[in-house]
């Protein structure tokens, strides 16, 4: 799945007369503008550790609803989807239902329980009751694991896809969106960051339903000319008429690979019950006031993005109608690269201004997204590891926690920006899919036991962790998309393992370990005792973490 | 700020009539809409022939499926912030009577 991102990092730009001015960089550095002064402003706010990680816990319901759907309408979103869906049709639609169904698994499990009862991080949930060392360190690499990898596919499409719209070399694009998004996670923190996130989840939405309503247009602004189009879609004239509405054109069972249908219903199984463990996500319900404050935001960001989702229909399935492949580059395969599909509709449909929007837009995602999960990543191993493991959960000196985030965003960010230079010919795709079996084989199972079972101890959830995450990369690691017989492949050879996806299996590895670890270990009487104390707080709100008052 | 007393609150039959509401939605509904959610693929990828059958126009019962799983999600989301509504009440009255 996650393939278009990190195709465009090896996309061979058409030939552009080196660096120049255009409406698209003009755009571009606008936004940088507005969020750098916005980052000026919360830098001044952004003292001690609630306001630095959790923007004071004042962030509104709406505006929170906004910055959900803005973390999660990433460039593989918009990219991505619309992409993937003009190239494939019907299947790349079905991420755009799974994208949002998962938020019910937020919804109805995760978002309340977890703002009640925890601080800053998915960890702190887990050690109420637990030993917090050990379970604290292993969901902190859980964490750390899944930012990262997440954040390396997202600046390796990044730096391929300014590349191809700005014409600025890969290695200083990726550097520049690398050094940026450093500087609204150190100076601004999480209050700079959601800002950031605010503005483009608004942006990328005007753009979306501007984009809607012109492909639209091109069919008479009639709903069924529009799917009478799609279902004989011939890429204006390029290929021979095919129904993308027809499921199967990504996915379906061939001879070659009979594993199709059981590996769709392994990435949808991913898609629905990653999200709920996605630490970026995650940590969004920290900076509100309260458990129905994070509800109400919920809720905001499922409408949004449901509406999104929806409008993927036109510029996704759209595309295909009239836009010639050969309007689009051309990936490292030698194939037409699905990621420009939104940006090229864009500019056959508006011109140069409009796909300068476009364009801007787009880049203004890969910063949120990449702020965002800095921001999640530093916080874990400040809060977690620095703090509570390192420090028996002492700060020594006030505001040592948020020193010890901002140089960890160093790090992470510098870590990132190398590997992305170093795998920028490599299709690192799979680490996005990676993520999400992550998040939805290692965190969900242990989040999900330690606010339902009383039973559940440390054993439980290091065991449930360590198995989720390693059978995730593992599974991965002897999957088609890094094993392979052709020269593409990372690992030469044919796959052990037969599925892209791996959440059918490591989701149940997960909840099983989790489970045989707390039954084959001793009772842990504390923990058990101190469940009435989570289910109240959890429940009920009492002692939640307060807004602080600016 | 002095510890409550949790036990106190976790043994009172008001708190344990307000878990019980709770779960009497949010279990019934995750299954649910686990259930409605994972048709989708099963029935598109081993009846793939029924699905692509057109149903209105050129739409197909594929695309008709994955559209209502949109509305699907919007429905449960009221539901439960109408139900979530009552909590709210029955939490407020909990803590006030505990004087909380």
């Amino acid at each position: 799945m996650f393939s278009f991102l990190a195709q465009a990092a090896a996309t061979t730009a058409p030939a552009t007369d080196g660096f120049k001015f255009t409406p698209a960089l003009g755009m571009f550095l606008a936004f940088v503008g507005v969020t750098l002064v916005i980052t000026y402003f919360s830098a001044r706010k952004a003292t001690g550790s609630a306001a630095y990680f959790a923007a004071g816990r004042s962030i509104k319901g709406w505006q929170n609803g906004l910055a959900v759907a803005g973390d999660y309408m990433s460039a593989a979103s918009f990219l991505g989807i619309s992409g993937i869906i003009c190239l494939k049709g019907y299947d790349g639609f079905m991420y755009s239902v799974g994208f949002l169904v998962a938020y019910l698994t937020v919804l109805l499990i995760v978002a309340e329980p977890l703002r009640n009862a925890g601080k800053y991080t998915m960890a702190d949930l887990l050690a109420y009751r637990l030993k917090p060392k050990p379970v604290r360190a292993m969901a902190s690499l859980s964490t750390l694991t899944v930012s990262t990898f997440y954040m390396i596919a997202q600046m390796v499409g990044a730096g391929g896809i300014i590349k191809v719209l700005i014409g600025v070399d890969f290695v200083p694009a990726v550097i520049g969106v690398g050094v940026l998004m450093l500087v609204y996670v150190v100076f601004g923190g999480m209050l700079a960051t959601t800002w950031v996130q605010i503005i483009k989840a608004i942006l990328l939405m005007c753009g979306a339903f501007a984009l809607s309503w012109m492909v639209l247009g091109q069919h008479g602004y009639s709903l069924g000319q529009f799917f009478d189009s799609v279902s004989t879609a011939t890429y204006g004239g390029s290929k021979a008429p095919v129904n993308l509405l027809d499921p199967g054109l990504a996915y379906g069972a061939t001879e070659k690979n009979p594993w199709g249908a059981v590996d769709f219903l392994s990435l949808a199984l991913g898609l629905v019950l990653g999200t709920a463990g996605l630490p970026h996500i995650l940590v969004r319900f920290y900076t509100v006031p309260d458990a129905k404050t994070a509800r109400v935001s919920v809720v905001w960001a499922t409408a949004i993005i449901g509406v999104f989702y929806i409008l993927t229909t036109f510029f996704g399935f759209g595309a295909a109608t009239f836009l010639k492949l050969s309007e689009l580059p051309l990936d490292a395969a030698g194939k037409p690269d699905g990621n420009m599909v939104a940006p090229i509709l864009a500019r056959v449909l508006g011109g140069e201004w409009f796909f300068a929007f476009i364009s801007a837009v787009a880049f203004a995602t890969i910063l949120a997204v990449v702020a965002g999960l800095t921001m999640s990543a530093s916080t874990s191993f400040a809060h977690d590891f620095y703090t509570n493991v390192i420090h028996h959960g002492k700060e020594h000196r006030p505001g040592q926690e948020v020193r010890v985030a901002r140089i960890t965003a160093f790090v992470v960010g510098a870590v990132s920006i190398f590997l992305a230079i170093k795998l920028r010919s490599l299709n690192v795709a799979f680490l996005v899919g990676l993520a999400f079996a992550v998040a939805a084989s290692a965190n969900l199972p242990v989040i999900v036991f330690s606010v339902f079972w009383k039973r559940f101890n440390t054993t439980g959830a290091v065991t449930g962790l360590a198995v989720g995450l390693g059978s995730s990369i593992a599974l991965i690691l002897v999957s088609p998309s890094v094993m392979g017989t052709d020269s593409a492949a990372m690992i030469q050879g044919a796959p052990w393992f037969p599925l892209k996806n791996p959440g059918i299996v490591s989701i149940p590895l997960g909840f099983l370990a989790a489970w045989l670890g707390t039954i084959f270990s001793a009772r842990d009487m504390e923990a058990e005792a101190k469940f009435a104390e989570l289910s109240v707080r959890s429940q009920t709100g009492l002692g939640a973490e307060k807004a602080s008052s600016h | 700020m002095n510890q409550p007393d949790w036990n106190r609150i976790a043994n009172d039959p008001d708190f344990h009539a307000l878990q019980r509401a709770k779960r009497r939605f949010i279990i019934p509904a995750t299954v649910f809409f686990l259930l409605y959610y994972m048709a989708l693929p099963v029935l598109i990828g081993f009846w793939p022939a029924l699905m692509k059958t057109p149903v209105i126009g050129k739409v197909n019962w594929a695309y008709l499926f994955a559209l209502s799983q949109f509305l699907m999600t919007w429905v449960i989301c009221w539901l439960y912030v109408r139900v979530a509504r009552r909590w709210d009440k029955m939490n407020a009255a909990l803590l006030a009577k505990l004087g909380y």
